[in-house]
């Protein structure tokens, strides 16, 4: 390396601060759709819990539900302890 | 009208409390009652960057559990009249601030101050949350730095979920601080710029605190940035921002020290 290479190395890194910006837009993109779905089911947990406490009398600790989401299509499943009769 | 203003970022360390103490001491100069509280339960630190680390008796805990009286409380800062700091406790943990007493605390404080500027814990958890409940506006502190970026971002989906506000459905009025930046690096390519977190955050900007070496003398001597060196780039950085927060329109623009140069060439002992 030159002498003169020396000096000019540091010029011609490229300004990596784009880099972060992309990043973080795709990341956070990401991150925001997930966050508003997690909204989504515990809006939908409680309107479950209700619904089901209209006809039988359960706590919420005994609604289990969640999303498993597929390549595909995505799955909501509710499971329910209901009490012994 | 009092306003509640949390000061907020998710991530620790970008300067939330240098922050609180810096808008607290420029608002108060400008004759306005102010109180500086403390909301990180067990690891407190406003105190000491504002000087009064030996003037704590009583703490923000003993007032909403009600062993002590607010007045008790309140520290009067020595060096303006109008400026008031309620610390955080050291001893207890951090489940020991309840929402009821925190809402009776705040109700009085609204009553006594025109600001109540709250430093929030780091983190997502619940000193963050309770923080932030009674906010009607937020300072989000972010450095120009992928990992401070995201974690506001997080924050800002919290202000908008998890406060009064957000219950009431209403908005929390949300003001970008940007801080520990860099121009030049920023110039260079090196560092995210001003418009790329706000695009990013898409949140309005408060202001542009500089890099500088003044905070960290500012915090050493127990003085905020904003009294410790009036002139000084980062004290009129926050300056401007305390101005912007009141509601002025001030030109934005990031504030430089003018003796840098001297500062390099002397080894950092001038000015």
């Amino acid at each position: 390396m030159s002498f003169f290479g020396l000096f000019k190395r540091r010029d011609l890194q490229p300004g990596t601060a784009p880099v972060a910006r992309e990043r973080l837009q795709v990341l956070l993109t990401h991150e925001r759709a997930n966050s508003s779905r997690m909204n989504l089911l515990s809006e939908m947990r409680k309107d479950i819990i209700d619904a089901i406490t209209r006809h039988v009398s359960v706590t919420p600790e005994a609604v289990k539900v969640r999303i498993e989401r597929r390549d595909r299509l995505s799955i909501l499943r509710v499971a329910v302890d209901l009490p012994a009769q | 009208m009092s306003k509640v203003v949390v000061v907020t970022s998710g991530k620790g360390g970008v300067g939330k409390t240098t922050s609180t103490a810096a808008l607290g001491a420029a608002l108060a100069l400008s004759g306005k009652n102010v109180v500086v509280v403390d909301f990180d339960v067990g690891l407190r630190n406003l105190d000491l960057v504002m000087g009064a680390e030996r003037r704590v008796v009583y703490d923000l805990i003993n007032v909403a559990q009600g062993n002590a009286k607010l007045h008790q409380a309140l520290i009067k800062d020595k060096r303006i009249e109008t400026l008031s700091l309620l610390a955080a406790s050291q001893t207890r943990d951090k489940d020991a601030l309840s929402e009821k007493g925190l809402a009776r605390v705040i109700k009085e404080l609204r009553g006594q101050f025109d600001w109540i500027i709250c430093d929030s814990p780091a983190g997502i958890e619940r000193g963050a949350v309770m923080a932030m409940r009674h906010a009607d506006a937020a300072v989000i502190v972010t450095n120009p730095e992928v990992s401070s970026v995201r974690d506001s971002d997080r924050i800002i989906g919290l202000l908008d979920a998890k406060t009064e506000r957000a219950a009431k459905g209403e908005l929390v009025e949300k003001h970008l601080l940007i801080t520990r930046f860099d121009p030049a690096r920023a110039g260079r390519g090196d560092m995210l710029r001003v418009e790329d977190v706000m695009d990013i955050l898409s949140v309005p900007l408060l202001g542009i605190i500089p890099e500088s070496d003044q905070v960290l003398r500012a915090s050493n001597l127990g003085q905020p940035v904003t009294l410790a060196n009036p002139l000084s780039a980062p004290a009129r950085a926050y300056a401007d921002a305390a101005r912007r927060l009141i509601g002025e329109s001030v030109a934005m623009n990031v504030p430089h020290d003018r003796f840098n140069l001297i500062n390099k060439i002397f080894g950092g002992r001038a000015a």
